[in-house]
């Protein structure tokens, strides 16, 4: 993998076409690193000058937004906005959907003006510009795969397509869940719910998820953002479904089906 | 002539409580915070039609969207023949528009006969669904007691007022063949199906069941529209206003804070002048309504309590406290009791309660996963996400009341610049581990 830092580029008086925001969950969470390892790869496949922050990254603040905190949502924001600033970055492209809302839809206001897509769209583009060919839809041909709308992409940004698109190149047979795009039900991990338990009820969220989602009788259920990621993931296992059906991120399943 | 005085007694008497009634709502709505909305007038306008005259989102749930439908244009068109009424009235007249319309008077009764009857019936079946039908939106905890009776009532208030005009209309009909007072319409064909049952009635029993029939339709009307100023059918008028000022931005987008930015660019050293000091010092998100928007407080006014917000809900959906639709009949129930509070010369606001603690609970608001599905399903674009995210402030910054796991998230992000405890001299550590996949 070739992984430019935009500060190395810089140091060469370069800078990236498209900058990587890799996330949290992206550098840190050991299952969602593979996914922005894939994510890597494909770009280093198509030849995509890109670059990422490296340990200039730092959260968005989105959970500390959503969760009240909003001094420390800003506090984030603005230094990361100095820093993409500094650097002079046009465009973002990112395999979080919620650093994906904020980047895009709360900077602009602080100051932070960018073009930001998420790697679905981002995807999706490389497909439709024939940058990326699977012949015959390779090792997921046929095979049932089941979307689960992250709720930052779907409602919250209208991206309901572009994942489905990226899927539909994989020639697989796409089953929708009865709770779909508009409708889609949360993961249960928005929100800053991720950094808490759920508060008292009879069930957990991505238990009734997991459970629309094995319904449709897909052996993968393929998602597009970290929380979603491990809640499906913790849902399948809650229903020791694990050993027969995955959970994927859509990078994962072009670069598997491409053998990257 | 006794009659006419009667009318205009009864006419002024309905239009003293609307007005009080209006302007108590004005004025609560006024309690919230003043935010100016006056960008992107024709997207606004666009919404408005689409949504609130064009019933767009209604139409997700098919059967309920035509039904409703039905009613909605019932309203709207046999609000025409409450004008008659009024002039008739005024006047002493009968069927004074009659004579001008000639046979188009008759084509026109004839439509609101049919759009009474389609009421009628969409309201029976309505009172099915709610009452037989075991759709959960329709026994929540919070749909009991006065949201319950409300509900009911409207709709059996709107069956009887239907009622009463094809009554009016079949012994018009007869009386049209027996006294010259009666203008003829031509036949009315959905009230003539009544006419056998009053047929053999003498003509001046007639005359009393059609004058009966008259004053209880146009005391009923004047009576509902002073009850819905009470109730959950406000959004009838309040429906066009609150899309209007709906949100036009991206769901996902989070209203920002102009005072803390101020503060957090003085902070880091950004901004060269002096930050202003706000005119009053205000809270940081909301604790009771006067911290909310008054679009916020509209918007409470116009729901409706159809519950399709809460039947979205993830959390409600798995059995947690948070109800959206819950967080807007709280605020309304909170917006009355200031108001009230405040008519009577009481404390208002300075009663010791508040939105937050006393209606809504911590436990609720941090049930949110803010996935936006209330705010999708809501027909009137109520955002109920926008006052669960004020609360949720409000807890985090002026009471540091948070969850103590999110209070720990809050603490790495800032010594870590990640929500979890990791090192940020780690973050770039996975481009090292090519190896294991």
């Amino acid at each position: 993998m070739n992984i430019p830092t935009v500060a190395d580029l810089a140091a060469k008086g370069q800078s990236p076409e498209v900058l990587f925001w890799v996330g949290c969950a992206g550098s840190y969470d050991d299952r969602y690193k593979r996914v922005t390892k894939a994510f890597v790869k494909i770009m280093n496949a198509v030849g995509t000058n890109f670059a990422v922050l490296g340990t200039e990254e730092s959260c968005t603040g989105d959970p500390a937004r959503r969760a009240g905190n909003e001094f420390l949502f800003q506090m984030q924001a603005m230094a990361n906005i100095q820093v993409l600033n500094g650097y002079g970055i046009k465009k973002i492209v990112t395999a979080c959907p919620h650093c994906f809302n904020t980047i895009k839809n709360e900077y602009p206001e602080l100051g932070g003006n960018y073009e930001v897509i998420h790697h679905s769209t981002f995807l999706q583009q490389l497909i439709n510009e024939g940058k990326i060919k699977l012949e015959g839809g390779g090792s997921f041909k046929g095979k049932k795969i089941t979307y689960h709308d992250s709720c930052y992409l779907g409602r919250a940004n209208n991206i309901y397509e572009a994942p489905r698109q990226v899927l539909e190149a994989l020639d697989a047979d796409l089953v929708e869940m009865k709770r779909c795009k508009t409708t889609g039900l949360c993961c249960g991990a928005g929100g800053a719910q991720m950094f808490k338990d759920a508060e008292k009820g009879k069930k957990e969220i991505n238990i009734e998820r997991a459970e629309e989602a094995l319904h449709t009788g897909a052996k993968t259920i393929a998602v597009a953002c970290p929380f979603c990621m491990t809640m499906m993931t913790d849902g399948v296992k809650n229903k020791e479904r694990e050993a027969d059906v995955s959970v994927k991120d859509l990078a994962e399943l072009i670069a598997e089906a491409k053998g990257l | 002539m006794i009659q006419q005085i009667a009318f205009v007694i009864t006419l002024g008497i309905a239009t003293f409580f609307i007005r009080k009634r209006v302007l108590r709502i004005r004025d609560n709505i006024r309690l919230g915070k003043q935010v100016a909305i006056d960008d992107r007038i024709g997207e606004r306008f666009q919404n408005m039609l689409l949504v609130a005259f064009g019933q767009k989102k209604m139409f997700k749930k098919l059967i309920p969207a035509i039904l409703h439908f039905f009613i909605y244009v019932g309203f709207l068109v046999i609000n025409l023949e409450v004008l008659e009424f009024v002039v008739d009235g005024l006047l002493g007249t009968h069927r004074v528009f009659a004579p001008f319309l000639g046979s188009f008077y008759g084509i026109l009764m004839n439509i609101f006969e049919f759009l009474a009857v389609a009421v009628l019936l969409a309201c029976v079946f309505f009172l099915i669904r709610r009452n037989v039908l075991s759709i959960p939106r329709f026994h929540s905890a919070e749909l009991t007691k006065w949201p319950l009776l409300d509900a009911n009532l409207i709709l059996i208030t709107e069956i009887v007022l239907m009622t009463a005009i094809l009554t009016m209309n079949a012994s018009d009909q007869i009386l049209q063949g027996r006294d010259e007072h009666y203008v003829a319409t031509g036949n009315l064909f959905f009230s003539s199906f009544l006419i056998p049952l009053f047929e053999n009635l003498s003509t001046g029993t007639l005359v009393f069941i059609e004058r009966f029939a008259w004053w209880f339709h146009i005391i009923g009307i004047l009576g509902f529209a002073v009850y819905v100023t009470y109730s959950k059918h406000l959004h009838i008028f309040l429906a066009f206003p609150n899309t209007y000022y709906g949100k036009l931005e991206a769901k996902g987008h989070i209203n920002n804070m102009p005072v803390v930015t101020n503060e957090v660019k003085s902070m880091l050293g950004l901004s060269t002048e002096a930050p202003n000091p706000p005119a009053e010092p205000g809270r940081f998100g909301a604790k009771d309504i006067n911290d909310l928007s008054w679009h916020n407080l509209m918007a409470a006014y116009s729901c409706t309590e159809c519950g399709r917000c809460t039947a979205e809900c993830p959390a409600n959906l798995t059995g947690k406290k948070l109800s959206p639709r819950k967080i807007m009949m709280d605020t309304r129930d909170r917006m009355e009791e200031v108001g009230k509070s405040i008519e009577s010369g009481g404390p208002g606001l300075n009663d010791g309660k508040s939105l937050l603690g006393d209606y809504i609970t911590k436990e609720e608001i941090n049930a949110c996963t803010s996935c936006n599905a209330c705010v999708e399903a809501c027909p009137v674009l109520i955002n109920p996400l926008e006052i669960i995210l004020e609360l949720r402030r409000y807890v985090s910054m002026e009471e540091s009341g948070a969850p103590a796991s999110w209070n720990s998230m809050y603490q790495n992000i800032e010594t870590n610049f990640a929500p979890w405890k990791f090192s940020p001299s780690d973050r770039f550590n996975w481009a090292k581990e090519e190896s294991n996949k």
